[in-house]
């Protein structure tokens, strides 16, 4: 069927004949970047205006439709317009890292990119500690924020930034111990290895009660760490005007929007992963006719299904809640979530030395 | 009186103990307006704020000394622009009760009806604007679903939709759009029905319960001596309706309850606005139908000349007691002239009720106090 897995080998077998190995290691690092780098840009595209038309819709309206049908050409007319706006530098910022910032949340963002499973053997890289490189990584972008939030030399940018600071730190632990839950149970972390023990039923359904608790932990924690509503304090833009990126413009700014986008995506992509089984198909226990028509439908459309589905409920937050307060929101991770996720990792882990879950 | 280099030196230097000192405004998108909050801040804790006014002063007060007394009501319309309709009667209410003029019923009764459907209208943007404050997008759109049919009211009515300028001395410009009370009627129903998506987007929300609950509280005393008053005042548990104090127009004649809460908080305040909005559709309803047939103007000389004296007439905008003070020489024009907003009494307590709380219950307070800065300005 339509298998990316074609694609690939057989674009490795044609380098491999005619250059040597170097080179064409080489060539294909060039092709994943350019790749990665496409792949950004749509993203970015697609999920603004996304999210645009799902505010639209919530908020009973039409939202963009101007710029081609149905305003699909919204986000690149906006792009345009930021790439040729100035590009400004504050007087009194610390000129290298305000530059430095939007740059260093844009790498962490592209970092994250590679243990991605996008469809069936479609990975850029296979890391035996997926989950570890994806937890770890995640967490540098607090210092991109942070860096701007400084070296804005202003006092809302400042703010901003301490309170995502302080919010992206804690709501790490929760989302770690979801995660955890996870590698308990499949006893890797290797995304392939995640992947491949979802098999015969997602993690969701085999879990019992307490992975479905972990996913909705997951889910919170991670909205948080991305600084969506209702933990959009890092910017609350009707307390702080815009928070650490106050004093940004043109495409510095547009990087940050960019960044934000696609952690969003990043981190969706993860929970489909883990929770939701990646690329793999819906299965039904025994409906053999029912399981291969489900395996008919590409990977890749299976893959981009449940990561686009886990990102509109991540956006239909967005548009519902009010904001958090700073203490409120510190309270729920610290009394509330923690304490919930330490103890259902227990659960999990006594399900997974008994056996008991399917 | 500072000058330029000292205002941005004491605006921008930290405070004694390493406080930091943020200007909130002129351009902020909470101050909803030119609102200036110099606020004090200890990390997230507010120590003290410090509100500057003056960047939309008009000077309406002395502008009115030179406008006669039937051109200065139009000037009213810029003051509190979300209640224009009842800045208006209450300037023509003034000049009617020194003139002694008698104002025909059908024009009292459409004036009644048009100051709740404004009422109605004003507490509608205020739910948008407050849960934008607190970060909720969506409420905005919905309250503005509402509020357009007020709008569209108003459009037909005096052809224009927010600065009304449509009452005259003595009654009314021109009588009703034919088509009034229907509209009004189908306003009415698709407001009951709609009313009930707030309550489940904003009212019943367990994060905008915890954001406004115990938050900026305010008790009656305090309210009474900062003088508060209006909704603001009424969530403190202090009475304070002039349209039951002192009726004007037809309210005497409606049967209406006066919103009061007492727990002095936001949300308290929050449910006082909402409350309101039915019991104003509670009084266009008793109104709508019994509309008098007759003349929607009273009979009133070319020229209106106020006798010596002083007058003073109060009535109850959307954000509380708003009174006219009039000083007559017994000219055409006004010797002195003196607006009492309410916007501005309500801000004076503002300082009190957010110290000590976080830059997020600020935006509650604030939002919940329903600040409109033309009026507090002038």
């Amino acid at each position: 069927m339509f298998s990316l897995e074609g694609i690939t080998t057989a674009t490795q077998d044609w380098l491999l004949i005619k250059f040597n190995p170097t080179i064409a290691l080489a060539i294909e690092c060039v092709i994943v970047i350019l790749l990665s780098i496409s792949l950004f840009a749509l993203l970015g595209l697609v999920l603004v205006l996304m999210e645009r038309k799902v505010a639209a819709r919530i908020q009973i309206r039409l939202g963009p439709n101007r710029v081609g049908p149905g305003g699909i050409f919204q986000t690149a007319a906006d792009t345009l317009k930021l790439v040729m706006k100035e590009g400004l530098t504050p007087d009194t910022a610390d000129k290298f890292l305000f530059n430095l910032a939007p740059f260093v949340v844009m790498m962490v963002a592209m970092l994250l990119l590679a243990p991605i499973a996008f469809a069936k053997n479609f990975q850029i890289w296979d890391i035996n500690i997926g989950v570890l490189y994806i937890s770890a990584i995640s967490s540098l972008s607090v210092i991109g924020i942070l860096m701007a939030g400084w070296a804005s030399n202003n006092k809302y940018s400042l703010l901003g930034a301490m309170r995502s600071g302080a919010q992206i730190v804690s709501y790490e632990l929760s989302a770690g111990f979801a995660v955890l839950t996870i590698v308990v149970l499949t006893g890797s972390l290797q995304i392939s290895e995640i992947v491949a023990a979802q098999e015969n039923g997602w993690w969701l359904f085999k879990g019992h009660i307490p992975v479905i608790i972990a996913f909705v932990l997951y889910i919170i924690a991670v909205t948080a760490e991305t600084n969506r509503a209702p933990f959009d304090l890092a910017e609350a833009e009707s307390e702080l005007t815009a928070g650490f990126h106050t004093e940004y413009s043109g495409m510095k700014f547009a990087l940050f929007f960019l960044a934000e986008y696609i952690n969003i995506f990043i981190v969706c992509a993860i929970g489909a992963t883990l929770f939701l089984g990646g690329w793999m198909p819906f299965h039904m226990g025994n409906w053999e006719s029912f399981n291969h028509i489900m395996d008919y439908i590409p990977s890749s459309i299976w893959f981009m299904g449940k990561t686009f589905f886990l990102i509109f409920l991540i956006m239909w937050f967005r548009w519902t809640f009010p904001r958090l307060r700073v203490d409120q929101l510190l309270n729920l991770e610290w009394k509330y979530l923690l304490p919930i996720s330490l103890f259902n990792l227990l659960l999990v882990t006594i399900i997974a030395i008994m056996g008991w879950h399917f | 009186m500072y000058n330029q280099t000292e205002i941005i030196k004491d605006t921008t230097e930290l405070g004694p103990e390493g406080e930091l000192v943020v200007n909130m405004g002129p351009q902020h998108p909470a101050t909803h307006g030119v609102l200036h909050l110099v606020v004090t801040l200890n990390g997230e804790t507010i120590k003290k704020i410090e509100p500057h006014l003056g960047y939309i002063h008009r000077s309406i007060e002395k502008m009115c000394e030179s406008l006669t007394y039937r051109q200065f009501i139009y000037v009213t319309s810029r003051m509190d622009y979300l209640s224009s309709h009842i800045n208006n009667t209450a300037c023509a209410l003034l000049v009617e009760k020194g003139m002694q003029i008698e104002v025909p019923e059908r024009a009292q009764y459409v004036r009644t009806i048009l100051n709740e459907l404004t009422r109605i209208a004003s507490h509608e943007l205020w739910i948008g604007a407050m849960a934008m404050d607190l970060g909720a997008f969506t409420p905005f759109f919905y309250a503005f679903r509402e509020r357009e049919m007020i709008t569209d009211i108003m459009e037909d009515t005096c052809g224009a939709r927010l600065t009304m300028n449509y009452i005259v001395p003595g009654g009314l410009m021109y009588d009703i759009h034919p088509d009034f009370q229907n509209k009004v009627k189908a306003f009415i129903k698709q407001f009951k029905e709609k009313v009930t998506e707030y309550e489940d987007l904003v009212t019943n929300n367990v994060i905008f319960q915890s954001r406004t609950k115990g938050v900026g509280i305010l008790s009656a005393e305090d309210a009474i001596s900062f003088g508060c008053t209006g909704p603001v005042a009424r969530a403190s548990g202090v009475s304070c309706d002039i349209r039951k104090i002192a009726p004007y127009d037809v309210y005497a004649k409606v049967e209406f309850d006066e919103v009061i809460e007492t727990a002095g908080d936001s949300f308290a305040r929050y449910m006082v606005r909402i409350k309101e909005m039915n019991q104003s559709i509670r009084i266009i309803e008793q109104l709508i139908d019994t509309i008098p047939e007759g003349d929607f103007v009273g009979k009133t000389k070319n020229v209106l000349k106020l006798p010596k004296g002083e007058f003073y007439q109060r009535v109850e905008t959307a954000r509380g007691d708003f009174g006219v003070y009039i000083v007559s020489e017994g000219g055409t024009t006004p010797y002195r002239i003196k607006f009492r907003s309410p916007g501005f009494s309500n801000l004076s307590a503002l300082s009190h009720m957010a110290e000590g709380s976080k830059i997020g219950d600020l935006m509650a307070t604030m939002g919940t106090l329903d600040l409109v800065i033309p009026d507090i300005d002038r």
